[in-house]
């Protein structure tokens, strides 16, 4: 029973958080905390602030770890798949059936409309990842690491894994600092 | 062939290996990432390509990271390929939480742990930027460069002005161009 109540935590927050993972959290807890009573607001907050620590997706960490937590490693693999397998399906039947057509004008035109949307979208993530820097970082730290990496990653072309290290092992020695 | 099958397994296991490790602030982040991969390295896919699927994605509720990973993997290998890719993203960082709960939460406090994934997020920012330049030079390209800045200018009214969510707009974009009769150009 346990397993069909893991099922149902991650199943409801993926069908319906739209907006990637970040988005589903709120709707991850609700479930989490206020349904089933797993753990307490405190605790969810605690792994979530853990989670954001790792890199990776935040939505499949959570489902792995709580899923562990209520029914061990089957638990984990229950609750992930819950959260993945349904928007995977059926972004895969979608895709599949686009690209058939991909050569009708009436696809090729949504390709053209579509991408305005997108750079929108990016611009805006754009923003919050620099308005997030400011707040944790602050402006003149923002700025710097703005620039410098701008200039790796564009500039001198270093690998994008190079710099996100790079940055990585800055961050480490500022906050000892 | 089942040489070149292999490697394939192998290059989309690596690729989406790369991504999950060093996406920091969840799966929207690593989408520069998966560009960077998909589009750069291995040359999965096309530039416009990963715009619909980027599109698409974004219509579709879930994790973006998984849908996105997902897909490619099936575009490139089939099921297996689909498999691999979500193996490689999901996995190690999964087990790497539950392995390392336990100890990062006597640490959580400290301030370099901290300020280490904090280090990450204006370079994730540089890399979205770019992206974001991209996709605006693209439309310039095929819509040419007025109605580009138009259709842009409407995107953000709709999106960031009247706070419509993304997937309707785009959901409306392919409901219009599917149904438009004669060329269809003129539909925003």
């Amino acid at each position: 029973m346990i397993y069909w109540y893991i099922f149902l935590a991650f199943f409801i927050p993926g069908i319906l958080g739209y907006g990637g993972g970040p988005a589903s959290i709120p709707l991850v807890e609700k479930e989490v905390v206020d349904r089933y009573g797993w753990m307490t607001t405190q605790e969810f907050g605690e792994v979530l602030a853990l989670g954001n620590a790792l890199p990776g997706p935040i939505a499949t960490k959570m489902a792995g770890y709580i899923g562990y937590m209520e029914g061990g490693v089957l638990g984990a693999i229950v609750a992930l798949f819950a959260s993945v397998a349904p928007s995977l399906i059926l972004m895969v039947l979608l895709m599949v059936t686009l690209l058939k057509y991909k050569d009708s004008p009436k696809v090729k035109n949504i390709t053209r409309l579509v991408r305005p949307v997108i750079a929108v979208l990016l611009g805006a993530m754009t923003l919050q990842f620099f308005m997030t820097s400011v707040d944790t970082s602050g402006t003149v730290q923002t700025v710097i690491l703005i620039i410098i990496s701008y200039w790796l990653l564009e500039i001198r072309k270093i690998h994008p894994a190079m710099v996100i290290l790079l940055a990585l092992v800055y961050g480490a020695i500022s906050g000892i600092v | 062939m089942g040489q070149s099958k292999l490697k394939t397994n192998k290059d989309l296991f690596a690729a989406f290996f790369r991504v999950g490790l060093l996406g920091f602030g969840g799966g929207p982040a690593a989408i520069p990432l998966f560009h960077r991969e998909a589009v750069v390295n291995y040359k999965w896919m096309t530039e416009d390509e990963f715009g619909d699927t980027l599109a698409l994605g974004n219509t579709m509720p879930g994790p973006i990271a998984t849908k996105m990973a997902g897909y490619i993997g099936y575009r490139v290998n089939g099921v297996i390929g689909c498999l691999i890719a979500l193996a490689a993203s999901v996995i190690p960082t999964v087990v790497l939480m539950i392995l390392l709960l336990g100890i990062l939460q006597k640490y959580k406090e400290l301030d370099w742990v901290n300020s280490m994934s904090a280090a990450v997020v204006p370079v994730v920012g540089v890399m979205l930027a770019v992206m974001t330049w991209d996709f605006f030079q693209k439309s310039g390209q095929a819509l040419g460069i007025g109605r580009a800045i138009l259709f842009t200018g409407i995107a953000i009214v709709l999106l960031e002005v009247l706070n419509i969510h993304p997937a309707i707009v785009i959901m409306g974009i392919l409901i219009l161009s599917l149904t438009s009769f004669k060329k269809g150009e003129r539909s925003k």
